[in-house]
């Protein structure tokens, strides 16, 4: 097998340069690359365009990288929870381009699989149809979009093994399986790196084709935007 | 006129034993909590899940157990896991039985808005547009009015839409409401203590009154 193991999260970035397209998985604050993001708020690089569902909040997330002006577009299907991005917004310095969540979710699954566009209904007759191609199918119509791919994709998994297989945890999986896929390089960041072997070939949820770089994280936060308890 | 919990109660008696159902942010996610308990039906979390459970006890909090809300949940015996692309394609393709979701506007034809705020910050539609445009049964619950009086229920949306003639019934604080295949919303029960005149009031689309409209039992 092809040993894809980086050091760290400053090594998986390294070549990470200004400019360059990310994606970066997670759903709200779950399931983020808190490792990597930290790299890239170190690296300083500038002029990101990041696609990602959220943009994470004013001390956590994306927010640390819009919080030092180093993003310059975001794609998502929600911004809100955050008030540098909001500021950013409206004084022009930040460009933002919101797609439906699962148009955002299948634009990037279509980046990986090799289909560069497809037809939903999601937002026929709205905004988001301005400047697209519509076309009638069965009597319904249906809104033509394109496929997302990104020079890198920044993923974070629960598991990971040396040959790049990914396995998620609960609803932190969201967004990162596509991503991987959609990435001309893939980085993945695990909360447990294992040997060959370890982990169960019939519950792989990334196959480690996809994957180029691995790390085992530490220190990970896992902040809960809204922790809500059962009263007994 | 009912409260929150009043509006989530009644819609509540919509659910059917075997419904896959997915649940908006707000009062659409209180339905949750007036189920019957004799109704089997699974609930749809769009970040990936299917049978979303309580909100946990305190050693239970999970931050890789969230739903759509970003609030800290638990998962039912039976549960799956998925990506947010297997979750759209379920929804997609027509899989869940029922949606409910909240509004700001719903026209007569069915249109409804709830993502923008034209002059208001815009956080972004979320998955509103994918669960309108493709959902089988769409429940809205709102409130009839605005704060300064303003009807909701409109013959044309003012904001921005999220989706096309796709809502089916209306639960407000005032009534519920069927939205006609051919325009109009159908008055069909009344709130407590609202009477017909002050729903037709409270409503600028094209009201359609047939017969006695009873009052509803909670």
């Amino acid at each position: 097998m092809i040993n894809k193991v980086v050091k760290d999260a400053n090594e998986a970035v390294r070549d990470i340069a200004d400019n360059a397209v990310l994606m970066l998985g997670g759903f709200g604050l779950s399931g983020i690359p808190e490792n990597c993001i930290s790299a890239l708020l170190a690296k300083g690089v500038k002029g990101l365009t990041c696609i990602s569902n959220n943009a994470g909040v004013d001390d956590f997330g994306i927010g640390l990288l819009l919080k030092t002006r180093q993003v310059k577009k975001m794609i998502s299907s929600y911004v809100g929870e955050n008030a540098e991005f909001e500021r950013q917004l409206l004084s022009g310095e930040l460009e933002v381009e919101l797609t439906p969540q699962g148009t955002l979710a299948e634009r990037i699954r279509a980046g990986g699989a090799g289909i560069p566009a497809f037809y939903t209904p999601a937002g026929v007759g709205t905004e988001v149809a301005q400047g697209k191609e519509t076309r009638e199918f069965d009597g319904k119509l249906y809104l033509m979009e394109r496929w997302l791919r990104a020079d890198f994709s920044i993923v974070k998994a629960w598991k990971g093994d040396t040959a790049g297989n990914l396995v998620y945890r609960g609803t932190a999986r969201n967004f990162n399986p596509m991503m991987a896929a959609a990435g001309k390089i893939t980085i993945a960041e695990v909360e447990e790196l294992v040997p060959l072997g370890e982990l169960d070939p019939n519950n792989i949820h990334t196959p480690g084709i996809y994957v180029q770089r691995i790390f085992q994280g530490k220190n990970y936060e896992k902040r809960i935007e809204q922790r809500t308890i059962r009263k007994i | 006129m009912l409260d929150k919990i009043g509006i989530a109660k009644r819609i509540a008696q919509e659910v059917r034993d075997g419904m896959y159902i997915n649940l908006g942010i707000g009062i659409p996610t209180l339905v949750a909590n007036y189920i019957p308990s004799h109704l089997n039906v699974v609930l749809q979390s769009e970040n990936g899940l299917l049978g979303i459970g309580p909100f946990p006890t305190e050693d239970k909090v999970d931050p890789d157990l969230i739903n759509a809300g970003k609030q800290t949940i638990t998962m039912m015996p039976g549960s799956a896991l998925f990506s947010s692309a297997e979750s759209f394609a379920m929804i997609r393709g027509g899989h869940v039985d029922l949606t409910i979701l909240g509004a700001m506007e719903v026209s007569e034809q069915g249109d409804i808005a709830n993502w923008k705020v034209p002059g208001k910050m815009v956080k972004g539609m979320g998955g509103a547009m994918d669960l309108v445009a493709s959902a089988k049964h769409i429940i809205v619950a709102m409130q009839h009015c605005s704060k300064d009086g303003a009807s909701k229920l409109l013959k044309e949306c003012t904001l921005p839409i999220t989706g096309t003639r796709c809502v089916k019934k209306i639960v407000s604080d005032l009534a519920v409401l069927d939205v006609l295949p051919q325009g109009g919303f159908k008055l069909l029960e009344r709130a407590p203590g609202v009477s017909v005149d002050e729903i037709r009031n409270a409503t600028a689309g094209k009201l359609i009154v047939e017969g006695e409209i009873k009052e509803m039992i909670l």
